[in-house]
């Protein structure tokens, strides 16, 4: 069983560690790095709650070894909010929609949806459903989550 | 659950992860996007000894232009690659549309297209692809090299012609012939679920008939199934409404060995293969410039 040096930029900030190599990405962020934020619901990619960026992109935790992340950048939701009262728009529509609830599924949405929105900004119903397809929420039944993202869209908009 | 102890390479050449795959034979496993070989770790029903990770090699991430109008696409290009890629939307419209069906976004940002034909599922999308446009698939070892027709690579439930110590590298995707036409659909109870069923078509139209037709099932066997009675009947008697009906019935009926499960019938799989292939067919035939 081999362990490894593991050497990544998390939210701007720079880790290193020694893990296991059988270690998940998702539980070296949780019990390792303590930024909890990263729920992890089903382990074999089907929930989402563990999404992550990877170099930008959004992946599961949960499918990647943490010694797989070496030298690169991610970014959790705890990169999202500067603090409590500066939340990411993202968030604040979230929180102005009543997009959640218990809050389980939220952090993986979140991560789902923030590059979703940078990709497209003017997103109708349809690609908003899409593109949350791999998020499991058991609480609203998604409608709240998609006004949320529809709000934080328009409000983009709207300042620009 | 988690991963039962192993131990982790990251092969930094080509080279480097065949000679690891060779001298560790069947205790090992290559991870490529780790879509499905994480899963099985972490559910231990996998319990290799040494992983080696093929994700640093970019050697084996591209998509260029191969022989007469085909393509040639590195064994660890990403389902997202290949979904918008402009190169495979023109030459390849049914591998990039059938990519867009892969799991969910995160999965096709990870998942690669060298993993998913090794992992032979029967309920993937692109092993069906791949039949359905007669790939080639180019496997190395450390001795050498062959290639694989697609047609002959999925030998049986998650088994692909694939020996310990091999690694499929490459797949070229041949052009399809002019005046062709292609569709690809599935029925899931979710997007991103793994698919009832699924069906992909090629067409070509020659003179107004059907000169060479291609139709492959996903999710209703051991394997990407082909009806090869159900082409034989388009490419002698042509393709109308009457004829894409009895195609679907026949393919439905007598090739296909669909089994039931909790969430969908055997019947209802039959019935699903059968209502897909007629659409899956009118829209090829349309897009290969023909009415049916």
């Amino acid at each position: 069983m081999s362990r490894h040096n593991v050497q990544v930029t998390i939210n701007g900030r720079a880790y290193e560690s020694e893990v296991e190599a059988r270690l998940l990405l998702s539980d070296f962020l949780r019990h390792e790095l303590d930024l909890t934020g990263t729920h992890v619901g089903c382990e074999h990619g089907v929930c989402g709650a563990c999404t992550v960026l990877l170099d930008g992109e959004p992946v599961r935790a949960c499918l990647i070894l943490a010694v797989q992340v070496n030298g690169r950048q991610l970014t959790t939701v705890e990169g999202l909010a500067t603090d409590q009262d500066d939340l990411h728009p993202l968030q604040e529509a979230f929180r102005d929609a009543h997009g959640l609830q218990c809050g389980f599924c939220t952090p993986g949405i979140l991560m789902t949806m923030v590059p979703f929105l940078e990709d497209n900004p003017e997103p109708d119903e349809a690609a908003i459903r899409h593109a949350i397809s791999g998020n499991l929420c058991r609480c609203t039944g998604y409608q709240h989550i998609v006004d949320a993202v529809k709000l934080a869209a328009e409000r983009r908009r709207s300042a620009d | 659950m988690k991963p039962a102890p192993v131990d982790y390479v990251a092969a930094g050449s080509l080279e480097e992860a065949l000679s690891l795959l060779a001298e560790h034979g069947s205790d090992a496993k290559p991870l490529a996007g780790g879509q499905s070989l994480i899963p099985l770790l972490n559910f231990r029903l996998a319990r290799p000894t040494l992983l080696v990770d093929l994700n640093g090699l970019g050697e084996l991430s591209y998509v260029r232009d191969g022989e007469g109008g085909g393509l040639s696409i590195g064994a660890m290009t990403r389902h997202s690659a290949l979904e918008g890629d402009p190169r495979v939307i023109a030459a390849a419209p049914l591998l990039s549309s059938a990519a867009g069906f892969i799991a969910h976004p995160q999965i096709r940002n990870r998942g690669t297209l060298g993993g998913t034909l090794a992992h032979a599922d029967p309920a993937a999308e692109l092993p069906v692809v791949s039949v359905a446009l007669e790939a080639r698939f180019r496997i190395v070892h450390a001795g050498g090299e062959r290639w694989a027709a697609a047609a002959d690579f999925f030998v049986g439930l998650l088994t692909a012609d694939l020996q310990p110590g091999e690694l499929l590298v490459e797949v070229e995707v041949p052009p399809m012939p002019p005046a062709s036409g292609w569709a690809f659909h599935e029925l899931a109870r979710r997007t991103g679920d793994y698919a009832h069923a699924g069906v992909a078509a090629v067409l070509t139209r020659e003179n107004g008939a059907c000169s060479r037709a291609r139709l492959v099932f996903l999710s209703l066997g051991d394997g990407p199934m082909r009806a090869r009675q159900a082409e034989q009947l388009l490419e002698t008697q042509g393709v109308s409404e009457a004829t894409i009906d009895e195609a679907a019935a026949l393919a439905a009926r007598s090739e296909i060995e669909p089994s039931g499960d909790i969430h969908a019938s055997e019947a209802y799989k039959r019935h699903l293969a059968r209502v897909l292939t007629r659409r899956a067919l009118n829209e090829a035939w349309r897009r290969a410039g023909g009415a049916a």
